[in-house]
């Protein structure tokens, strides 16, 4: 790691004021889960770190009706056992306990993810899928809005994420194909049935431009919540991504495959009955 | 260089590091704790799990100056005295859940975390699932998860459970 | 059996120190006016080095010197060596290039150590390495072993025309080809053994201390073998004199073979010691052993086997391409040769068999010995063969094994082993009974109603161990004799210490080894110290790789035990006024057999040393020491069945039941030979289906982290069904075989024979990644 200069920051003015003076080179970091590894590989050098992690009022879930509003600086453990978030969007709550693992949870935080967002992010298939509005402490911006391509989002320079805000859908489910080497999303696939009959499919892990709404799908379900309405669709190929661990080929056909695993847990009707052996281990799909 | 205190094994601890120090490297290389390992540069391997506040986290990927005035607690400080082990600590040997010891450390400490966690529902797929971040490359898991699967039993009707979440 | 004797599932006495956080590793040493060590590595898989330039990073806070290879020249330090002479089958030497500890002409592949920087901190040598200028002329780069080979394939060393390090073989070509003549039915497949990287958690380190006042050297090194690490590093490197240097290997995680080899690390970290007059520590992060550690495998095989009417084989052609890498590391050239084709024969009476390898160099990361080294590429080589004979026979995998079996002793086989023991049905019976391979279709019926694809497949292995007889591996070119040494001190109290060549990264020797003494004396484990892995401590030892520390090592000590317990006798019988034939030792007593005359044994002990009572003429002291020299080979074998289930959707294979049923001759500890079985088998099933390196081009590791090398996690495997079927073997007195490979020989094809079972398409390799599983259910 190269040198650099760490601050913690008491409040958000504070953090953006510390950034703003740092002259571009300063970072913000919450859990730091993604930023202290790429540092530690000397790929990022912030000359400045900017510690939100103490900043007060920055954690929380608040869950009003069907409005469910998480704060920044709250970690991916504190979202999966949420029992209020359980209650209204558990599909939200079951991604939150795929991410990483245990002690990366801990730390990590989901403004942290959404600020970075990492094309294996898992948090944007969700906030895509049910049309989220991200938090920060200039402005709201709905997720489609926000999510614009690998590792780039609408964030203005020193701009923080302080949250996300969301309606929570009658049923959702998240399920994720994980790479076997780093364990993140190959593909996962955020299915929210929300009111009306709309339907929300966010895939992350597989698009070469990062996590994006699956609209044929969307439409599909929309129109039938039933898997077998996936049937006919494929993913475009050429928008997927292909390294050595899934060609663009494969990734298409798993965004399919995961999809309609996560809309069968999200309760739609058909396909396979979602079973296995009783085996050890093992991440179905 | 930045001053930093924490309490470390229950020990109010102050040193001097630069700012890009890890929490693993204050640990080892002020503290002379050296339990706690490093097995990858890219917070795979678990090797170095520690509890801050009581939680589990990996400690090469914090750093030292983040952890001031945090509660830290290592593999050195997990028996409850020199002549004693941890239920977990115990349990690891009692199945030969190690065999170099080099990835123990942390595997015990994020044991420790997941038992405190889900308690006697641990089942075999939860001890699994939740080892995902923790690599050892000389058990092939089984008597690991064993070990765990062990603790977790025992505290069934029993006050085991306080006391391994309490350390 | 004692309670602590042989069989007696003794829990470690090492394990204390290790749950505790008390273990003592190369990177938690620190001694006095220690500095560190960061390698500048070439970014490039081949490249011409025109210009080194340090004066930048030399001015760097903290930075005490930079080192370059000509300056390690110019001190004589020698070039890195491989210790096994093979020659090829015209009768040439194999072709050794030259590998500078620190290159200073060219690098061959990514990560060669170019030059090293010590500094005060570990942060300040990483931030001047990355300020030494190095002008690189970049040259083309090969990295495939076949295509190595090719007319016009980039050339790497001088010294080998063509990449060609040597082209060998074994058997007996002509009988091979007239049997063939007469085969009712030939099976041809083409395989590749995936090049994996061992991956001991601990990453290596070493830590070099000069002592200019005493021209002394110290190193403490992540080593499986300390006293070859010294023999080496003074008879061929120069680095220190013999006798001016001590190796130590303290506790070492875990090795797999990664740790036998003397890397230009810890030369150079002496090296640097003497010049810089600090001592200067290093630790390789994750990324540098990717790409330095020494990788396995790497075959490309194209096999053929030919039966007979009654499906009997008759004989089997196998010609393998070994890719070794760079530089031939330390035993290399013995992997792909006299550890790999002399077990072609398998299980199986196959009169004739001939065997050509050719090994060649490509701009890769050096390969040797991982876990099997050899025996898990002949093993798939002769598991896939079989099980797919057995498909195209249209008879029963199991049974076309059966049928070929190995079933008298001694058996000569046609690739020079000679097995001396075992029962091949009765591990075969006992994984097929454990396996519930009767009920098989019925679970492949009920998956199949569950939309997945179950398969089984089957592995019987065989591999050798108790490397080895010191003349028959000089015959076959080996530069050392592989005995092993031990010395059994009994203290005044009573109390004994065993001090062993073998050294322990994992193995559990300490407690093993302890239950020796237990099961002789009756003495409790705990009075027993074994200590290892110091050569200022014990008298020499060739080490621990290739299952050989209970066949060997262990011979050695029960050696210095038979001398310990008749000087003991002697002693016992002039104090009791009884004859020696008459004195018996047990439960820690020493007495007159049918009497009620006895000692303590501490009793006999301090006798021992205050020698006022000795017999006339006998010298004082309890305290013995032995080598042996192994006798043969040691054979374990066994049955291993895997069963899967394939998701048909995505392609990922579940492995649903794994089981292994050994035969590893006489077992000390099998809590201890269990565990070793487990891990075996997580690294052959990592094989199988996870881990495998890929190299772009330009020669550059694409999985050089965990990010994208795919380590087997707790959830890609199963609980294991793990029993040992017991053949003593008739080469050492305890009748042992060795248990630490075997898991990951016998694994791989079982998994393979499994998945392609499932999916009905042979045509796998591996990993069986989903992604690769998926194409073939759909090419199939």
């Amino acid at each position: 790691m190269y040198q650099t200069e760490y601050k913690r920051a008491g409040s958000l003015d504070e953090a953006a004021q510390l950034v703003a003076a740092s002259g571009g080179e300063g970072k913000y970091v919450s859990g730091g889960m993604t930023l202290i590894p790429t540092m530690k590989q000397r790929l990022a050098s912030p000359s400045l770190l900017v510690d939100l992690r103490h900043v007060e009022g920055h954690k929380g879930i608040a869950v009003s009706g069907q409005t469910v509003t998480i704060k920044g600086g709250t970690t991916h453990a504190e979202i999966a056992a949420s029992e209020e978030l359980k209650g209204v969007a558990p599909g939200f709550a079951g991604l939150a306990q795929l991410i990483g693992d245990p002690a990366v949870r801990h730390m990590g935080t989901i403004g942290g993810s959404v600020a970075n967002f990492d094309p294996a992010a898992d948090y944007p298939a969700a906030l895509l899928a049910m049309e989220a509005t991200i938090l920060t402490d200039k402005r709201e911006v709905a997720a489609s809005d926000f999510f614009l391509g690998l590792f780039e989002t609408a964030l203005d320079e020193n701009e923080i994420v302080t949250g996300v805000r969301f309606e929570a859908p009658e049923s959702s489910a998240y399920e994720k194909f994980r790479n076997p080497a780093s364990r993140y999303a190959m593909c996962g696939v955020f299915v929210a049935k929300r009111g009306e009959g709309k339907v929300g499919v966010g895939v992350t892990g597989a698009g070469a431009s990062g996590a994006f709404r699956w609209a044929e799908a969307e439409s599909a379900l929309s129109g039938r919540f039933d898997v077998s309405a996936l049937d006919g669709l494929a993913v475009d190929e050429g928008e997927m991504i292909s390294d050595l661990h899934g060609s663009s080929a494969y990734r298409a056909n798993l965004v399919k495959v995961v999809a309609k695993r996560a809309a069968k847990k999200a309760g739609a009707s058909g396909g396979p009955e979602v079973s296995g052996p009783k085996t050890p281990g093992g991440d179905a799909p | 260089m930045t001053d930093v205190s924490m309490t470390v094994n229950g020990r109010q601890v102050t040193g001097s590091v630069e700012d890009r120090t890890l929490l693993v490297q204050f640990l080892r290389d002020n503290l002379g704790l050296t339990g706690t390992h490093v097995g990858c540069d890219t917070s795979q391997c678990g090797a170095c799990v520690v509890h801050l506040d009581g939680q589990a986290v990996k400690s090469c990927t914090l750093l030292a100056v983040q952890a001031s005035g945090s509660s830290v607690t290592t593999i050195e400080g997990l028996a409850p005295s020199a002549t004693e082990l941890h239920p977990m600590q115990a349990a690891f040997r009692e199945n030969h859940g190690l065999q170099c010891g080099y990835c123990t450390p942390g595997m015990i400490m994020t044991a420790v975390d997941m038992v405190a966690r889900h308690g006697a529902d641990l089942d075999e797929k939860t001890v699994r699932d939740e080892l995902d971040g923790n690599i050892c490359r000389c058990t092939g898991y089984h008597n690991i998860v064993k070990a765990i699967l062990s603790v977790a039993q025992s505290m069934q009707g029993s006050g085991e459970g306080q006391r391994i979440a309490a350390e | 059996m004692g309670v602590e004797g042989i069989g007696a599932s003794v829990l470690r006495k090492e394990d204390r120190r290790f749950i505790t956080g008390r273990g003592r590793y190369v990177d938690d040493m620190t001694v006095p006016g220690m500095k560190y060590a960061a390698f500048v590595r070439s970014p490039h898989a081949h490249a011409r080095i025109k210009g080194i330039d340090a004066a930048a990073a030399k001015a760097m806070p903290g930075v005490i010197d930079v080192l370059e290879g000509s300056q390690l020249k110019a001190d004589g330090i020698g070039n890195l060596i491989c210790g096994w002479a093979v020659n090829s089958k015209d009768g040439s030497p194999m072709k050794m290039g030259a590998w500078p500890a620190l290159a200073f002409e060219t690098v061959r592949h990514v990560g060669q150590a170019v030059a090293v920087v010590v500094a005060d901190t570990k942060a300040q040598a990483r931030d001047a390495a990355e300020a030494v200028e190095i002008d690189y002329e970049v040259l083309p780069a090969v990295v495939e072993g076949p295509a190595a080979l090719q007319d016009g394939a980039p050339q790497l060393h001088p010294e080998a025309p063509g990449n060609l390090v040597f082209d060998w073989e074994i058997g007996d070509a002509k009988a091979t080809e007239e049997a063939f003549g007469r085969a009712a039915h030939v099976t041809k497949l083409d395989i590749v053994n995936n090049r994996l990287v061992p991956n001991p958690m601990e990453p290596r380190a070493a830590l070099g201390v000069y002592d200019p006042a005493e021209e002394h050297y110290t190193v403490w090194t992540t080593s499986q073998n300390p006293h070859v690490a010294r023999l080496v590093m003074s008879a061929f490197y120069n680095v220190a004199p013999e006798h001016k240097l001590r190796v130590i290997a303290p506790d070492v995680g875990g090795g797999f073979g990664s740790k036998i080899y003397i890397y230009p690390e810890e030369i150079v970290c002496l090296w640097a010691s003497r010049k810089t007059g600090v001592p200067v520590k290093w630790t390789s992060d994750r990324t540098e052993a990717f790409l330095t550690d020494a990788h396995g495998r790497d075959h490309t095989t194209h096999v053929e086997a030919a039966f007979d009417a009654d499906n009997k084989i008759i004989g089997m052609k196998v010609d393998t391409v070994a890719n070794l890498g760079a530089y031939m590391s330390l035993f290399s050239s013995a992997t792909p040769t006299y550890l790999y084709a002399t077990l072609l024969s398998g299980q199986y009476d196959i009169p004739a068999i001939y065997a050509n390898v050719k090994a060649v160099y490509t701009n890769t990361v050096p390969v040797d010995a991982y876990r099997g080294a050899g025996r898990p590429e002949a093993t798939y080589v002769v598991e896939r063969t079989m099980e797919t004979a057995a498909r195209e026979l249209g008879v029963s995998p199991a049974e076309l094994r059966r049928k070929n079996f190995i079933r008298s002793f001694p058996h000569q086989t046609p690739v020079i082993m000679c097995y001396d023991a075992g029962d091949f049905e009765a591990s075969l019976d006992a994984g097929m009974k454990a396996a519930d391979v009767s009920g098989f279709e019925g679970r492949r019926a009920e998956a199949q109603s569950r939309g997945k694809l179950r398969g089984l497949g089957m592995s019987c292995y065989i591999e050798a161990c108790g490397i080895a007889p010191s003349k028959a591996v000089g015959s076959l070119g080996a530069g050392v004799g592989l005995w092993e040494s031990a010395e059994v001190r009994v203290n005044p109290v009573g109390t004994i210490e065993i001090l062993t060549g073998s050294h322990s990264h994992g193995q559990g020797h300490e407690t093993t080894f302890a239950q020796l003494v237990s099961e002789r004396f009756g003495l409790p484990v705990d009075n027993v110290q074994v200590i290892h892995g110091d050569t200022d401590k014990v008298q020499f030892g060739m080490g621990t790789y290739g299952s050989r520390s209970g066949a060997v090592g262990m011979s050695a000590i029960v050696k210095a035990l038979d001398k310990v317990e008749a000087k003991a006798k002697k002693i016992a019988a002039h104090l009791l006024e009884a004859a020696e034939g008459d004195i018996v030792i047990e439960n820690g007593e020493v007495k007159v057999a049918g009497t009620d005359r006895k000692l303590g044994w501490h009793e006999v002990a301090l006798n021992a040393y205050t020698g006022h009572k000795l017999p006339d003429g006998m010298e004082p002291g309890l305290k013995e020491g032995a080598f042996y020299d192994p006798q043969n080979f040691t054979f374990p074998a066994g049955c291993y069945i895997c069963e899967v289930e394939v998701d048909p959707d995505t392609g990922k294979t579940e492995i649903v039941q794994f089981v292994a049923a050994d035969d590893f001759g006489r077992v000390i500890n099998p809590l201890i030979v269990h565990g070793q079985v487990h891990g075996g088998l997580a690294q052959g099933i990592g094989q199988a289906l996870l881990e495998g390196t890929r190299y772009d081009e330009s020669g550059q590791l694409i999985t050089a982290s965990y990010m994208d090398y795919a380590m087997p996690r707790a959830w890609d495997l199963p609980m294991f069904t793990v029993s040992t079927t017991e053949t003593l073997s008739p080469s050492n007195p305890l009748g042992m075989k060795g248990c630490g490979e075997a898991g990951a020989i016998g694994s791989p094809p079982a998994v393979i024979n499994a998945i392609t079972d499932a999916i009905g398409n042979n045509d796998l390799t591996m990993p069986a990644t989903p992604e690769k599983v998926w194409r073939a259910i759909h090419a199939a």
